[in-house]
């Protein structure tokens, strides 16, 4: 189904991509707005953004496929991002992580059938000093333990 | 350690220090009425003579760098900052764009004002959310009352600044990289030369630098190289923001100047090493050469001493690991990410990197001999100084110091019944 813009954030586009002396370069940001305006970036929205943009279609593919956080299929309305890196790992991540899948029955790429929530492992989110850590959503959650974590999510759950 | 006034810190306490109210309060925007006094020219100099190194791993001269703009081109020149912080183990631009994003819109119009530049553009990770709204505000602040836009404070010189935030890869921390990135491209790095001081972003010379580095920048105009120089080690002026994580007691970040043993830094600012003695040091970032703990002890916290020690001082923050680690676990931690992050366009680096991390997995597996291990490091030699960035590097350094320093933490895995398979059935 062909997805569009609303006319207000093609005029927010239009003040972001005054910023560039080439209108491409704005392709990052107009991504973002088609990830906050239509959920993820799905075919039909990557189309809209390079409408947008004034790009072919691959050329906005080849972009947005190129970066972990553009979502290219719906995530959970709690997006669960890990970091697995060296001193999240050090930490105790892999035990954090195990209670998570545990809980949710979720693996790495895979969303809840209820929609609720969704877990991808990323690289180092620079919150090493205090590891482990994740963000949920866009929010950095730290100091992570198996308990803190189980809390958190109960809590998202109710709600 | 001689006393010193924090330079990079010194708001991270104070309330509201974020905003601008609270950061004229505490002398900010002040080697601005400086500046516009100097000539373009002199502000090179001055930072040329601080000595001031770039903090974003490499250490390049920075007052040196902005000496490579040409002037003559009739082209636009920009800034653009490198606000990626995705090194593992790294994670203190974090708070100084977070508790101080004015600091680094004063170091910014420094740098701009050097180097004639009327637009710059902050680059900073996706991840950092609050970060860029922080920043955009205090840009919108800083725009009303003056410190930006047209004709800044009267002195006629005008500038602009945006943010252009990232989306999840490392590799658009490589200089080169983020400049794709900034265009709308894959952060696919670029064959240097041309060196992006001449061709940059849009083609046109670009100057980029390191959050701190440019941070740094308004102390050296307000106080004078001199006194910049006169902190620190002779090769490491200055203060820099060093960072602990890992097996730590105390884990963190302190400003201070270069040059602190570093075994006093984990023992009066780390409280020492969590869970047992301590076994490895990486100490700037993943990408430089691990140091064992005897390695450790006569290490000083400055560029020449890890330089000295085989390793690279990086981004100043150390990740430590106890007697308990196992070396080949956090190696494959390190194999895994490298591979992940390649951007793919080199051979050496995208065949490089995964086949490290296939082979370190056969080894963790239990089926694999020496013959892997040595092969783990003729790959390594493969992969060094043959790609476009030094990603590749990045984690052959590792590999080989990981292997000559640790092996027996790789041996124990290997299959001891090393029979070889006849080439024919009988």
């Amino acid at each position: 189904m062909k997805v569009e813009f609303k006319p207000e954030v093609k005029k927010e586009f239009e003040a972001i991509a005054a910023r560039y002396p080439v209108r491409r370069a704005a392709l990052l940001p107009a991504l973002w707005l088609a990830q906050r305006e239509f959920g993820f970036i799905s075919t039909e929205a990557l189309k809209a953004t390079a409408d947008l943009v004034g790009c072919s279609p691959a050329q906005a593919m080849e972009t947005a496929s190129f970066y972990t956080m553009y979502q290219k299929q719906k995530p959970g309305k709690y997006h669960l991002q890990f970091c697995q890196t060296i001193s999240c790992l050090l930490n105790g991540a892999e035990d954090v992580r195990a209670a998570v899948e545990k809980k949710l029955n979720l693996k790495d790429g895979q969303t809840t059938a209820d929609g609720q929530f969704s877990l991808q492992g990323v690289e180092c989110l620079a919150s090493c000093h205090t590891a482990p850590c994740m963000r949920i959503n866009d929010e950095y959650h730290e100091n992570l333990t198996v308990e803190k974590i189980n809390q958190i999510i109960d809590e998202l759950k109710a709600k | 350690m001689a006393d010193f006034e924090p330079q990079l810190t010194k708001r991270f306490n104070v309330k509201d220090g974020h905003t601008l109210k609270g950061y004229l309060a505490t002398g900010g925007y002040e080697s601005l009425k400086k500046l516009f006094t100097m000539k373009p020219t002199e502000v090179i100099e001055e930072v040329k003579a601080s000595n001031l190194k770039g903090r974003g791993g490499a250490g390049f001269p920075t007052g040196m760098k902005w000496s490579f703009v040409p002037q003559n081109t009739g082209k636009p020149i920009y800034l653009a900052v490198n606000a990626d912080e995705g090194e593992p183990g790294t994670f203190t631009d974090r708070y100084m764009l977070f508790n101080d994003p004015h600091l680094l819109l004063e170091g910014i119009i420094c740098a701009c004002f050097a180097i004639n530049s009327h637009t710059a553009y902050i680059y900073v990770r996706g991840e950092f959310y609050e970060q860029i709204q922080r920043l955009n505000a205090a840009i919108d602040e800083a725009k009303k009352a003056n410190y930006l836009g047209k004709n800044i404070q009267g002195s006629g010189f005008d500038l602009e600044i945006y943010v252009h935030r990232g989306a999840g890869a490392y590799i658009c921390g490589e200089e080169t990289g983020l400049l794709e990135s900034l265009e709308g491209k894959p952060g696919k790095p670029r064959i240097k030369p041309p060196f992006p001081a001449v061709v940059g972003l849009f083609g046109c010379p670009t100057i980029i630098n390191n959050v701190k580095t440019l941070c740094s920048v308004p102390w050296i105009i307000a106080n004078g190289a001199k006194a910049y120089a006169a902190l620190g080690t002779q090769e490491s002026p200055g203060t820099h923001v060093f960072g602990l994580s890992g097996h730590v007691n105390q884990t963190g970040y302190w400003e201070m100047p270069f040059g602190m043993p570093f075994m006093d830094f984990l023992n009066n600012y780390g409280k020492g090493v969590k869970g047992g003695k301590l076994k490895a040091v990486i100490p700037g970032g993943s990408s430089c050469p691990v140091l064992t703990a005897q390695e450790c002890e006569d290490l000083t916290l400055s560029y020449e001493s890890m330089k000295a020690h085989g390793t690279m001082f990086g981004t100043g923050c150390g990740i430590i690991m106890n007697e308990h680690t196992d070396m080949a676990k956090v190696l494959k931690n390190l194999t895994h990410f490298y591979s992940h992050e390649s951007c793919g366009q080199c051979t050496p680096c995208r065949e490089g990197t995964a086949w490290e991390d296939r082979l370190l997995k056969k080894i963790l597996n239990g089926e694999a001999t020496a013959k892997e291990l040595d092969l783990m490091l003729e790959v390594a030699d493969n992969m060094e100084g043959k790609t476009i960035c030094v990603l590749s590097s990045a984690l052959a350094m590792p590999v080989r110091s990981f292997l000559k320093k640790f092996r027996g933490d790789f041996e124990k895995y290997l299959v001891k019944n090393t029979v070889a398979v006849p080439e024919k059935v009988q």
